[in-house]
């Protein structure tokens, strides 16, 4: 926003009752990410969820290499920048030397089911007590729009131009449902941050995550269906119109694999 | 009398029980042959007496583990050999630059490629160059005993922590397997264990966040922190140089060999010694820093250089740089996992004396 902007507006907001704010782990930071993205609402849902269990002082996040490299400049927690695809491996090492503090990792599609797919699957299957965030949002889009595992058949992207085929690339990955079959999942939900429910939605499950980690219950993983207006090009309004009918069928939102 | 401190081990499993004295608090790796024996040990033994010990999907795995048990303010290792090391270079990188302590052994074995499981020094290049992405370097020490494979693990972990560096063990599977005895030292990990402020912990109210990264976008900002580091490497140079020179007082030739090579190197020094070949032995035990002063200072007084090596011709770069000229430098390596013997060094000896004789002639 541009400073005549905020002139203009922060006066006025001084005289406006306070009924909704900023998580106190949220840094100040100005986010980095483009208008509509899901990354910033997905990085304050969790940082809510933190705040609320009053755990921001045993958290340890692990940034990852995608669009939210940059995570630990608006978490006011400590953090690590793992290697492209290594995060589940970085908060592996973490919560073994830390058992009893709360381990995340945050990871996109490209990181976590290209790149990093050997280390995701094994640190679930191992049981970790962390919680995995994985942004869906079919696409690369930190390095500009490249075909992702979880692209749509028929979609565009840089390296798809004529959209996404069987033949070339195969078919959209669904690493979510695959992670739910092992024993060492806990507790598996695919969730979005579209709309106002949606983001209740996720913080329960996010607060669900963090309590059974509390438990050592096992992995939690929480893939969180999102949007990529640059890289989809589309304004924030049509990607996530496109989203929800073009995605959700695809990878359905609810719950995965609750606890019996 | 018994002493619990001295044992009669194989390499590994002394380098293995080293790590658990010195207080590694966790051991990531991935099986492969000839170290399998430090994985196999700790996970018996270390785990016995607290150590955490997971074996990973993969080097790569592994290596980021470590990264991220490092950052989180422990202790830790892995180990593996030549391509599981290969695997390992991303992540070293990224140590590197954030400026991790933590211990890498590389059980060096024949390549490339799938190679064989015979002994080699053709890692040289990878451990002391960097290896991976980036101007980096680890700190490189080279055992040529069983004792020294302990030895340098305690040296290791605590030069790790000294400069926030990663440091790598590069030996091979023959010192990896023979058996010897050695005595490990009285060392409390309890007066070696530093403050690290920089860990991620857990951010308690009253401090600002840390975060562990390689990232620095600004160009300004990575010169910035490649000039801390060159500026790190510097100090090491100045500060940590480890070498053993034997029969060098009065030596005409000097060969320089590290590890396994040394050992055989030394029975040649004495073999050409009986026949009147006046000859010393200058062996590295840390790659990097290399004993570069060292050799130089010898260049003024000697007459030529050997290097041996199981290798195509690696450290010998190291030595003519360091030479610069001053004397010949010649260069005898076996490979694929074969070792020279002390014959053979012997020979490539008389080579590098008759050349320098025809050499001298020439000049006159
Ligand atoms: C080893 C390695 N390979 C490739 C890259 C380049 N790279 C950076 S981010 C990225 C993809 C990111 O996509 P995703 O994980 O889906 O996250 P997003 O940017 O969409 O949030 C790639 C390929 C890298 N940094 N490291």
């Amino acid at each position: 926003m541009s400073t005549e902007i905020l002139d203009l507006i922060e006066p006025e907001i001084a005289n406006m009752d306070c009924v909704y704010e900023k998580p106190d782990t949220l840094t100040d930071m100005r986010l980095h990410y483009c208008p509509g993205c899901g990354h910033g609402v997905a990085h304050r849902v969790l940082m809510e969820v933190i705040d609320e269990l009053g755990i921001a002082e045993q958290t340890i996040g692990v940034a990852p290499v995608g669009c939210s490299v940059f995570a630990y400049h608006y978490m006011n927690i400590d953090m690590q920048e793992a290697a492209h695809g290594r995060a589940s491996a970085v908060a592996t090492g973490i919560k073994r030397i830390h058992p009893d503090k709360y381990v995340f990792s945050y990871q996109g599609d490209g990181d976590l089911a290209a790149i990093g797919t050997a280390e995701t699957i094994h640190t679930v299957n191992r049981g970790e007590n962390i919680l995995v965030v994985f942004i869906n949002n079919a696409i690369y889009g930190m390095t500009g729009g490249q075909m992702a595992p979880t692209t749509l058949l028929n979609m565009k992207t840089t390296t798809s131009p004529a959209g996404r085929t069987v033949e070339t690339a195969g078919f959209p990955m669904k690493i979510t449902e695959m992670v739910a079959t092992l024993p060492g999942a806990y507790y598996v939900s695919r969730n979005s941050v579209h709309t106002p429910n949606a983001v209740r939605y996720l913080k329960k499950a996010i607060t669900k995550a963090f309590q059974y980690q509390k438990e050592k219950k096992g992995t939690c993983f929480i893939e969180v269906v999102s949007n990529c207006p640059s890289g989809w090009k589309m304004t924030p309004l049509q990607a996530n119109k496109w989203m929800e009918e073009n995605m959700f069928p695809i990878y359905p939102p609810g719950e995965i694999k609750v606890p019996k | 009398m018994s002493n619990d401190n001295i044992k009669l081990m194989k390499g590994n499993e002394a380098l293995a029980e080293a790590a658990i004295r010195a207080g590694c608090q966790a051991y990531f790796g991935y099986p492969i042959t000839p170290q399998s024996e430090i994985l196999e040990y700790l996970t018996d033994e270390g785990r016995k007496r607290g150590m955490i010990v997971l074996q990973a999907e993969s080097e790569v795995a592994s290596i980021n583990m470590v990264y991220g048990a490092s950052g989180a303010g422990a202790r830790v290792m892995t180990s593996s050999s030549s391509p599981g090391i290969s695997l390992m270079q991303e992540g070293l990188s990224y140590i590197a630059c954030g400026e991790l302590p933590c211990l890498v052994v590389n059980v060096n074995r024949g390549g490339p490629g799938l190679g064989t499981i015979q002994p080699s020094q053709g890692d040289y290049f990878q451990a002391t160059k960097g290896g991976g992405h980036g101007d980096y370097r680890l700190i490189v020490l080279a055992p040529a005993s069983v004792q020294e494979m302990a030895d340098f693990v305690f040296d290791g972990f605590d030069l790790a922590d000294k400069y926030r560096n990663p440091v790598m063990i590069l030996t091979d599977g023959a010192l990896g397997q023979m058996m010897e005895k050695v005595e490990f030292r009285e060392y409390d990990p309890k007066d070696h264990t530093p403050v690290k402020p920089w860990a991620t912990t857990g951010k308690p109210a009253d401090r600002p966040r840390n975060i562990i990264t390689s990232l620095h976008i600004q160009p300004e900002k990575m010169e910035e922190i490649n000039l801390h580091l060159q500026a790190k490497y510097r100090k090491i140079s100045e500060t940590e140089v480890r070498y053993e020179l034997m029969d060098a007082d009065d030596a005409e030739f000097i060969i320089v060999a590290y590890g396994l090579v040394a050992r055989i190197a030394h029975r040649a020094v004495e073999l050409a010694r009986e026949q009147g070949i006046r000859v010393g032995l200058l062996r590295p035990q840390t790659l990097y820093p290399f004993p570069s002063k060292a050799l130089t200072g010898l260049a003024e007084r000697i007459q030529g250089v050997l290097t041996v090596e199981m290798n195509a011709g690696q450290m010998v770069e190291d030595v003519r740089l360091a030479v610069e000229g001053r004397v010949p430098v010649e260069f005898y390596g076996r490979m694929g996992g074969i070792i020279p013997s002390p014959e053979e060094i012997v020979k490539a000896l008389d080579k590098l004396i008759r050349k320098n004789v025809a050499q001298t002639a020439e000049a006159y």
